[in-house]
């Protein structure tokens, strides 16, 4: 690690509308030094985003820089009005955050789901409980999306979608 | 209380966290949790436990108002609090709440009232079980945090002692 990204502090939004789960990955998120903010909803992530009242064009600029910056989403599928999946949806149609990588979560085990989530946009799909090992997986997205420097030496190399551990990676970052 | 020693009362929080694994009662997961636990975290456990013990309390209520209901039990809001229990249960290692809840789950499923009430009785068991389980286990774990206070008075402590 040199020094400039000892210096780089990550801004993590977690989303997940059970207090247990919020205050785990919370802690996770924490002892792997990232700054968190822990949201109960997918509707509550959106206002923090700044996406709330906006229409996908911005043209309002000035609102845009009082956002404070966040570097990964993550977020569970399972919540009641929005889901992941439609978080993700929103995210990625925004021009402002669609490079925000987005990681999701779900504690049930459902390939079409897994699909459709990596197909849209997710960089990864965690089932829970989600682990520290799983957490550990984020640094590489997170170096891509801090720093606009073309990802050939930032990452290590990706997981085969068809491995079957716990959890998902998309490939192709490239074609993004 | 405060003549067990540090050592002795961590071989009673392992024994009785063994005894719990054994069982299946608790599984892994319980294990990624105290990892969590440290000095800027010291009751992080105990936190998240009390959260669960609160939150479950509530489930297991409105399970039962659901069931008591013999006119018309609403089996889909039954599977959603037991979504919700199933799914805290997972988190914190519960492995045989979890498992009860999964088949109480199936039970509502096919809107078998006699299953449910089945299954709803053992989660009440099995969540009074763990939770004397776990009570137990943290008084243990002040004991040894007491225990481990008097002996180690001094501001300057050598972190990386043997003992502690």
């Amino acid at each position: 690690m040199n020094g400039l990204e000892a210096e780089t502090q990550f801004h993590v939004l977690a989303v997940d509308d059970s207090i247990i789960d919020r205050k785990l990955i919370e802690r996770l998120l924490k002892t792997s030094s990232y700054q968190v903010t822990a949201v109960e909803s997918g509707v509550k992530a959106l206002e923090f985003l700044g996406l709330l009242d906006e229409e996908e064009d911005d043209d309002f600029s000035n609102s845009n820089c009082q956002r404070v910056e966040v570097n990964l989403i993550i977020t569970d599928y399972s919540m009641p009005s929005i889901t992941g999946y439609d978080l993700l949806r929103k995210i990625k149609k925004s021009t402002s955050l669609k490079d925000i990588p987005v990681v999701i979560m779900s504690s049930e085990n459902v390939p079409s789901r897994i699909n459709s989530c990596l197909e849209h946009g997710a960089e990864e799909f965690f089932l829970k409980p989600v682990r520290q090992s799983d957490v550990n997986k984020l640094r590489p997205h997170l170096m891509r999306g801090k720093k606009d420097i073309p990802n050939i030496n930032k990452r290590k190399p990706v997981e085969e979608c068809l491995s079957p551990d716990r959890t998902r990676t998309r490939l192709n970052h490239d074609l993004e | 209380m405060l003549g067990l020693s540090v050592e002795q009362l961590r071989a009673d929080m392992n024994r009785l966290l063994a005894i719990l694994f054994h069982q299946g009662v608790l599984d892994e997961q319980f294990l990624q949790l105290q990892q969590l636990q440290d000095e800027s975290s010291p009751n992080f456990v105990s936190e998240v436990v009390t959260i669960y013990f609160h939150e479950s309390e509530k489930l297991l209520r409105n399970l039962r108002a659901l069931l008591v209901d013999k006119e018309l039990s609403d089996y889909k809001k039954m599977g959603i609090h037991l979504n919700q229990l199933m799914g805290s249960s997972s988190s914190i290692g519960a492995q045989r709440l979890r498992n009860v809840c999964a088949a109480f789950r199936a039970a509502s499923e096919l809107n078998n009232r006699p299953g449910c009430l089945r299954a709803l009785e053992l989660l009440e068991y099995e969540y009074c079980y763990l939770k004397n389980k776990l009570h137990e286990f943290f008084q243990i774990e002040q004991q040894r945090m007491l225990a481990a206070a008097v002996r180690y008075p001094a501001p300057q402590q050598h972190r990386n002692n043997p003992q502690g």
